[in-house]
Parts: structure tokens; C-alpha cells; sequence
């Protein structure tokens, strides 16, 4: 259902991307912008979606994949309809995230990366989130989970 | 007076709710901004920062006064001048900027503001990380606040000086924090640094003069203007002027963020604020300022939280915020997480970085996992060598090599036990 029409974009994205751009020097410059907008509506950036931005942005589309691909946020497969990002910084390692990553993945029977059966959830591990006297935590969609433990599941999936 | 004391944090409550416009000005709020703008000229607002002694938070520890006073600012330089608040908090183990932000936005804003006025800026973005989505809820409702009130906008407080401030949130990557990377950032590009020179300060957003500050840098701003330089210094216990976020994270009692004036020793941070180790572990190291930070030894626990006595010890304040290595942590695997981090932030751009990281990721792997040599210990001190300062295009990399060399020194029995005994070989995480 997340599939772009091979007509590119919708009409609110394009018109999301047109305001953002009148705030700006040139069109290339809203690039990251573009994308965090579009993946709001869908999700993830298809390869159709990056052609139809750059042609929106009056910029090449190798030009936008570069840009695409550099930041981890900006995903360029499917995910589900929540990203689980639990750390895997320093202090978060030294209390236990791999046994974190260990619990969500086999509660949801997935590998990082994919998508569980429902559709619901994808789980990728991300840099320090800047909570690490609550450490191990997790970002669970745009929701900050602190104190993580053998409860992860419970906390996160509740019941 | 004990707010006095703790300037940044005295509207910082433990329920972690955040300071509306209302509270921050019932606690001298803005007064700072109204000083400013009735009684000082920018270069004023230099001066007064520089003899403050405010030396930059975000790790590096440049004098903010200074440089704000590189900014070129006579008839023949370019009118338009940026100012970036780098919001990007994203260095392992460091989780201050966060609790500025989501308790108390108006003090951000303010001392941007400031900051603003003394460089004669008209527009300021604040450059957020993505993930810290309420501090970005909560910044973008106190920024409201303060332009209907006048702080903000057209003619601040009625006078000739005129500001809008941008939120910006990125998509990721811990490069982004790196000043001229930001600002690549800012004009949609991938996160590579720039060769400097030219500096930003006279060639950065849209080859316009721009100066990058620290979160907390700026939060410092507000209180200097409004309670005065004698008092600011008088702050410290040390060489280095006022207070200072400092936090302690890993296996101690209670991990947590304090405000603590300047030349706080290290073992007040560690014994007494984070109430020492938990039962069972016990101290073996620390890194006192973050991921890219040379391990020191529980023999300079005494040392104090100052840029200079951090330095001497052999390491760097870096962003105050330490993280606790104990007895029972492998510090070969503890580096081996550090370096992982290091080699996936890389941007790739230059050849030192984008393969010496990676290589050393390997040898340390094949270490831990009993296939490694003796000669690997040389190999990693020659790429601590090789990728540190003066080699790569940007600090990244040596910052890499901190946590590493020091490791090598100090631990060096825990990386040769993994190649003498095969046995306690295990499988890196």
C-alpha cells in the first residue's frame, strides 16, 4: 500500500517541498527536507520517489541518492509502520543492549532491518541518544524508552 | 543564593517538565537580552564574553568571546552573517545538551539571541538532531512564545535589531556535528567536512561569515550579560571560568547530569554525585569526556574538570560527560565498540579515516576473537599514529585514536592476554 503512483509524488508532498523551498537560496538546498517529507507520507524513499524529488528539485538524481544514502534516517527500503532504534553506543553496550537487540528480535521474529509479519515494526540499531543515565535505551517511533532491562519487551510491546 | 550558583539549571525540575516563557522570566529571564539590547554595543557583548572567560562546551574549548570578535564585521564585509546553535548531541556517553533543551528552551533562545546581537546576525538556525523529537516539540513552542512577546522577530524590544531563528532537524549521522559539515548539512548536501581555511567565521553558510556554538556555550550567554563578568568568574573552583554540565554514566550508583562549577575534581563527580560503584564492580577506568577521549586511570581522580588540568592528565574535557569503565567490563571489547562507532560515522571522505577505522575495527576483532598477533599491537599504535592529528581532513579520526592509544597504555595486559591465551578467546560482539 506504501508503493508510490508511478506519477511521482502527491500533491501535499509537493506542496509540503514548494513551501520549504521558498525558504531557501536554491531548490537543491531542501534536499534532506525533501525526503524526510516524502518518507513521512510513505515511509521509506523508493527509487521512483528519488527520480520524481530530483526532478522536483531541479537536481540529478545520482546527485539526491548520494544525499539519500548518507544519512540513516532517511531509509532507503521498506520499513515498518514503527522503527524500533535501540542504541548501541558505549554506555548502552556495557548494560546489556545486545541482549536488547536479542529480545526485540526474537519477540517480533525478525533480523534488524526487516519488517515483522504485521507490518508493524522494524528494528535498527542507532548511535547514542543522549540518555545514558537511563542506559539501555531505545526510540521506539518518535517515543524515548529509558531503563530498559529483561522488561524490554513488556515495555515496549506491552502485553 | 542558590540559584546563583547554578545558573544553567536552576529551572531544570525533577519531573523533567520544561520552563515556559512565564518561568523563565519569573527567574530573571531575559533580562540578559534587555541589558543587551538598552545599554551594549556587539563588541561590547565580545568583550564581556571574552573577559567572562565562557570557553566553548562542545568540547573543543575555544574562547566564545574570540570568536565572535574574528567575525569581520567592518563596512566592506558581507552584510549577511549566520549564527548555528549545534544541537547535534550525538558524541557516545554525552546527554546534556538534552536536558538544556527540553527544560529550559528559552535559555537557548536567549543566549542565541545575544549571541546573535554581538555578531550582528539576522538569521540563526538551531541544528537539532532528528531523534530528540521534544526537544524539537518544545523548542518550536518556546520560539513561538518568544516572538509574541517581542523577543523575537522584527525589532527586538524596540530597537534596530531584527532576528528569526529556524529550527533545523537533520536525518542522522554523528559528522553532522562537525561545524563545517553542519553547514553542508544546512545547504542539503551529504556531511562532509571543508577544508579550512577559509574558516566559517568568514566563509561558512552560503560562503557567509557564520558562527557555530555549542548548546551549552550559548545557555551560558544569557547569565554573564545579566548578573556580570566578576561574578561568572567567581563561579569556578579552577583555571577555567563559571559552571559546567557533568555527568557520569555506566556502572555507578546513581548515573546522572549535575551543574557543578568549573574545576570540579573528578573524583567529587564520580564518589559523591554518582555515589561511586555499584555493589560488586569496581573502578578500573573512565573516559572523561566522551567516546573520543583518552581513558584515565582511578589515579587521576583527583584531577580536576578543567580544560587545561584534563589535558595535562593526558586526555580532554571533551563534553564533561564520563563514562565509567569497571573491573568487569573487557576494555579491548569496550574499545572495539568505540571504534565500530567511529568507523560507521565515518563520511568517507578522506582515505586515513575511511579505511584506517575499518582496519582497525578488524584487528581488534581478530584479537578478541584469539587470531590476533602481537605485532597487531603495533599496527594499532601505528594507525593511532597514523590517523591522528595533521593526518585526516577533519577531528574525527584522532578523536578515534584517544580512547585507543590510551587503551594500548593502560590496558595493554588485557589486549596481549586475548593473544597469549587462545583460551579466552570469544566470539566480538
Amino acid at each position: 500500500m506504501n508503493e508510490p503512483t508511478f506519477e511521482g509524488l502527491s500533491l501535499a508532498e509537493i506542496e509540503e517541498i514548494n513551501a520549504e523551498i521558498s525558504h531557501y537560496p536554491d531548490k537543491a538546498a531542501i534536499s534532506i527536507e525533501a525526503l524526510k517529507i516524502v518518507q513521512k507520507h510513505r515511509r521509506w524513499i523508493s527509487d521512483e520517489c528519488l527520480v520524481a524529488i530530483a526532478e522536483l528539485l531541479e537536481t540529478s538524481p545520482a546527485q539526491l541518492e548520494a544525499v539519500a544514502t548518507f544519512y540513516n534516517l532517511i531509509y532507503r527500503q521498506p520499513v515498518g509502520k514503527t522503527v524500533i532504534h535501540y542504541c548501541d553506543s558505549v554506555t548502552c553496550w556495557m548494560l546489556g543492549s545486545d541482549q536488547i537487540k536479542e529480545r526485540l528480535c526474537r519477540h517480533l521474529n525478525v533480523e534488524l532491518g526487516e519488517i515483522s509479519t504485521d507490518g508493524e515494526y522494524t528494528i535498527l540499531p542507532i548511535v547514542c541518544l543522549g540518555a545514558c543515565d537511563h542506559a539501555p535505551v531505545a526510540m521506539v517511533g518518535d517515543q524515548l524508552r529509558l531503563d530498559l532491562g529483561e522488561n524490554a519487551v513488556n515495555e515496549i510491546f506491552g502485553r | 543564593m542558590e540559584t546563583l550558583d547554578k545558573p544553567l539549571t536552576k529551572n531544570i525540575r525533577p519531573d523533567r517538565a520544561f520552563a515556559t516563557l512565564a518561568d523563565y522570566e519569573s527567574t530573571g529571564g531575559y533580562q540578559g537580552l534587555r541589558k543587551t539590547i538598552a545599554e551594549l554595543q556587539p563588541k561590547d557583548v565580545q568583550q564581556w564574553v571574552k573577559d567572562a572567560g565562557l570557553r566553548g562546551r562542545g568540547g573543543a574549548g575555544f574562547s566564545a568571546g574570540l570568536k565572535w570578535s574574528m567575525v569581520p564585521m567592518d563596512a566592506n564585509a558581507p552584510q549577511t552573517r549566520y549564527l548555528i546553535a549545534n544541537a547535534d548531541e550525538m558524541e557516545p556517553g554525552t546527554f546534556k545538551d538534552r536536558i538544556l533543551i527540553e527544560q529550559d528552551p528559552h535559555q537557548l533562545i536567549e543566549g542565541m539571541i545575544i549571541a546573535a546581537y554581538a555578531i550582528q546576525a539576522n538569521t540563526a538556525y538551531i541544528f537539532l538532531r532528528n531523534e530528540y523529537h521534544l526537544a524539537k516539540l518544545r523548542l518550536a513552542y518556546a520560539l513561538q512564545e518568544a516572538r509574541s512577546k517581542g523577543y523575537l522577530g522584527e525589532h527586538i524590544l524596540n530597537s534596530a535589531f531584527s532576528l528569526e531563528i529556524v529550527l533545523h532537524t537533520s536525518a542522522g549521522r554523528y559528522i553532522c556535528g562537525e561545524e563545517t559539515a553542519l553547514i553542508n548539512v544546512l545547504e542539503g548536501k551529504r556531511a562532509t567536512p571543508r577544508a579550512k581555511p577559509p574558516f566559517p567565521l568568514v566563509s561558512g553558510l552560503w560562503g557567509k561569515p557564520t558562527v557555530v556554538n555549542n548548546v551549552e556555550t550559548l545557555c551560558n550567554v544569557p547569565h554573564i550579560l545579566h548578573y556580570g563578568v566578576e561574578w561568572y568568574q567567581g563561579l569556578a573552583r579552577g583555571a577555567d571560568k563559571g559552571t559546567k554540565l557533568f555527568g557520569a554514566s555506566g556502572r555507578v550508583k546513581r548515573p546522572g547530569l549535575w551543574e557543578l562549577p568549573m574545576g570540579t575534581p573528578i573524583r567529587e563527580i564520580i564518589e559523591q554525585h554518582a555515589g561511586g560503584m555499584q555493589g560488586g564492580y569496581k573502578l578500573r577506568g573512565f573516559l572523561p569526556g566522551g567516546a573520543s577521549t583518552d581513558f584515565l586511570l582511578p589515579e587521576h581522580l583527583d584531577v580536576a574538570m578543567d580544560f587545561d588540568a584534563v589535558a595535562k592528565a593526558g586526555s580532554r574535557l571533551g563534553t564533561g560527560t564520563i563514562v565509567v569503565l569497571d573491573d568487569q567490563t573487557c576494555p579491548v571489547q569496550m574499545v572495539l565498540n568505540l571504534e565500530q562507532f567511529f568507523a560507521q560515522e565515518s563520511c568517507g571522505w578522506c582515505t586515513p579515516c575511511r579505511d584506517g577505522l575499518p582496519w582497525t575495527v578488524t584487528l581488534l576483532k581478530d584479537i578478541i576473537a584469539g587470531q590476533g598477533r602481537i605485532e597487531d599491537l603495533d599496527t594499532l599504535s601505528g594507525l593511532t599514529r597514523m590517523l591522528g592529528p595533521g593526518n585526516t581532513f577533519c577531528a574525527l579520526a584522532p578523536g578515534a585514536m584517544e580512547p585507543l592509544q590510551s587503551a594500548l597504555k593502560y590496558f595493554r595486559e588485557d589486549f596481549e592476554h586475548y593473544i597469549v591465551d587462545q583460551s579466552v578467546a570469544m566470539e566480538p560482539v
